[in-house]
């Protein structure tokens, strides 16, 4: 796998990180170093082995669908950078 | 000295009156304050509020009704949600963020009267083996200032050792209990993945996650366990199984106990001084009547890539939460939606943060999820494989908890690698979801360093056994940075 900036650009984009010009080349570096590492799995047989997901082996548990929280709107308002009338605010989206 | 008594002693001194929970607060506060300084320990210190609970416990102490660990002060890992008080895991990305709610285990410890005195330092969302990935800035290792104290528990390791608190909680992705633990000279342990719930852990890579105690001893972290452990119906991965009084395991005798020797732990990259204390601690196991057996496990080896794949995988996909809109660190002035959200991440996390994100993000992107996270996992599976076999042989696995004693701050944070190497023993009990302990079997050079103990699936009581069975014979964990300086 060659890492160069193109492929870096696109995976900030994917992942909404703004990557400056002058930090490109550290993430390209980095990331093809990483890459580097973790290509000797590879040489691993893995035919027809199981992945694991989850450490126990288990599996999503289904409950009741029943109100447990109470209402805590302002509680949880009250950390947002910015909220009028019960609702987040963002810069607008639709013209 | 109040600070070196167990919290057997501590409780006992209450009841006998010879100090209230007041005075024993007061103490540690005292000790935090002048300490924190220097180590850099604390992000938020919870003082006040510690008074105040403290006067409360006496009087539940003096009418009768005091829960059992009334008074013990500690204090949690910032990667916990406490209500009410600010809770930063370590990131400027929530330098502002209130928790509106409290972790279970904050619940727990709280309703068993623990008392927090405040909230410890950590590496940036919990990426880190030495804690100067912190926004808060590194934390000094109490034994020597020139040295980090391990991570991504380094507050925590560091106020425990420096005896600024009973105990502290931790918690462990890929050795962030141990590493910092052995490099502190304390006992950690990292119970089985689901043994202890996540609800309210900040999360970095939720297969691996598990939070655990940080103590002086087996027997402390035994009692802290036994308030932490359990099934959560807010964790839908915590485990329905039952959870045994953990200081009852603490006095089996070790005859007939099988331990493992994984060859592969031990050679190239192991400090040689930490293989001599090991092989010490076996031969003294072997005097309690303990049997050593050679074991293997050959697929340790892949151990660190696969991590290095699922656990940035799983990170990228956990922090996409952090967006500026609902809590946490917004940029200024915002052109339109994409600005917002790109610029609040890119300023609000740290370097090794987006690094993670970024090898994370394109090992789940399209065209490579099956040859990197899809292979990682099946690797995962070899591990658990590996482990599975020797755990027909034997009880529980003996092995070193890092390569060296602590590095000096500032010695690979060029070199990310070379930090990831650091958790080359403690990463396959993760992957495997097996419960881990380290506590201190030595020093070198004025700096502790620990064994690590493996146990199989919800054998915690066991870990914990041997570990305190080999502190009744030795006292390389009653040693503290202040005696011996």
């Amino acid at each position: 796998m060659i890492v160069d900036k193109d492929v870096v650009l696109n995976i900030a984009e994917l992942a909404q990180l703004q990557i400056e010009d002058d930090e490109v080349d550290h993430y390209v570096d980095s990331l093809g170093r990483i890459l580097q590492l973790v290509e000797e799995m590879q040489s691993v047989d893995t035919q027809g082995v199981e992945p694991v997901s989850n450490p126990l082996d288990g599996i999503q548990r289904l409950r009741e669908d029943r109100v447990t929280e109470e209402d805590q709107r302002e509680l949880f308002l009250a950390n947002a950078p910015e909220s009028e009338q019960g609702l987040f605010l963002v810069p607008r989206v639709v013209e | 000295m109040i600070h070196e008594q167990s919290i057997r002693e501590i409780l006992n001194s209450l009841d006998k009156k010879e100090y209230s929970c007041r005075e024993l607060v007061d103490h540690f506060i005292a000790r935090a304050s002048d300490a924190n300084a220097s180590l850099n320990a604390f992000i938020t210190d919870t003082y006040e509020t510690a008074r105040n609970e403290a006067d409360h416990m006496d009087t539940l102490r003096s009418n009768g009704t005091a829960p059992s660990l009334a008074g013990i002060p500690i204090a949690h890992k910032d990667i916990f949600c406490t209500r009410g008080v600010k809770t930063t895991a370590g990131s400027l990305m929530l330098d502002n963020f209130v928790a509106p709610y409290s972790a279970t285990v904050v619940e727990k410890l709280s309703a068993a009267g623990t008392i927090s005195i405040g909230k410890t330092n950590m590496d940036e969302f919990a990426m880190g083996s030495s804690n100067e990935n912190s926004h808060y800035g590194p934390v000094k290792n109490p034994w020597s200032e020139k040295v980090v104290p391990g991570g991504s528990s380094g507050g925590s390791a560091a106020a425990v050792a420096a005896r600024l608190c009973v105990a502290a909680t931790g918690t462990d992705t890929g050795g962030s209990i141990r590493q910092p633990a052995s490099m502190c000279g304390i006992t950690g342990i990292k119970p089985t993945y689901g043994r202890i719930s996540r609800w309210g852990m900040i999360a970095y890579a939720s297969s691996l996650d598990q939070a655990g105690p940080m103590t002086k001893s087996a027997e402390d972290a035994a009692i802290l366990l036994n308030i932490m452990a359990g099934y959560d119906e807010k964790d839908s991965t915590s485990a329905e199984q039952p959870v045994p009084d953990y200081t009852k395991c603490l006095n089996e005798p070790l005859k007939g106990l099988k331990l493992g020797f994984c060859k592969e732990y031990f050679g190239d990259g192991l400090d040689p001084k930490i293989e001599i204390a090991i092989q010490t601690a076996l031969r003294q196991f072997e005097a309690q009547g303990a049997e050593i057996i050679e074991i293997s496990l050959p697929s340790s080896k892949h151990a660190i890539p696969a991590y290095y794949v699922i656990a940035p995988a799983e990170a990228s996909a956990n922090l996409s939460r952090y967006d500026g809109v609902r809590y946490g660190y917004r940029c200024e002035t915002p052109v339109d939606l994409a600005d917002l959200y790109k610029r609040s991440r890119s300023e609000g996390f740290g370097d090794e943060v987006k690094q993670r994100i970024i090898v994370g993000s394109f090992a789940l992107s399209a065209g490579y999820y099956d040859a990197y996270y899809k292979k990682a996992q099946q690797i995962r599976r070899l591990i658990k494989n590996d482990f599975a076999q020797a755990f027909e042989q034997v009880d529980l696995i003996i092995g070193p908890t890092t390569p060296s004693t602590a590095f000096n701050l500032g010695e690979k944070t060029s070199d990310p690698i070379s930090m990831y190497l650091q958790d080359i023993y403690t990463i396959t009990s993760n992957l495997a979801g097996l419960p881990a302990g380290s506590f201190p079997v030595g020093m070198e050079a004025g700096l502790p360093f620990g064994l690590q103990i493996i146990g199989n699936y919800f054998d915690e009581g066991r870990i914990l056994n041997l570990a305190h069975q080999f502190q009744l014979e030795s006292d390389w964990h009653r040693l503290t940075p202040e005696a011996t300086a």
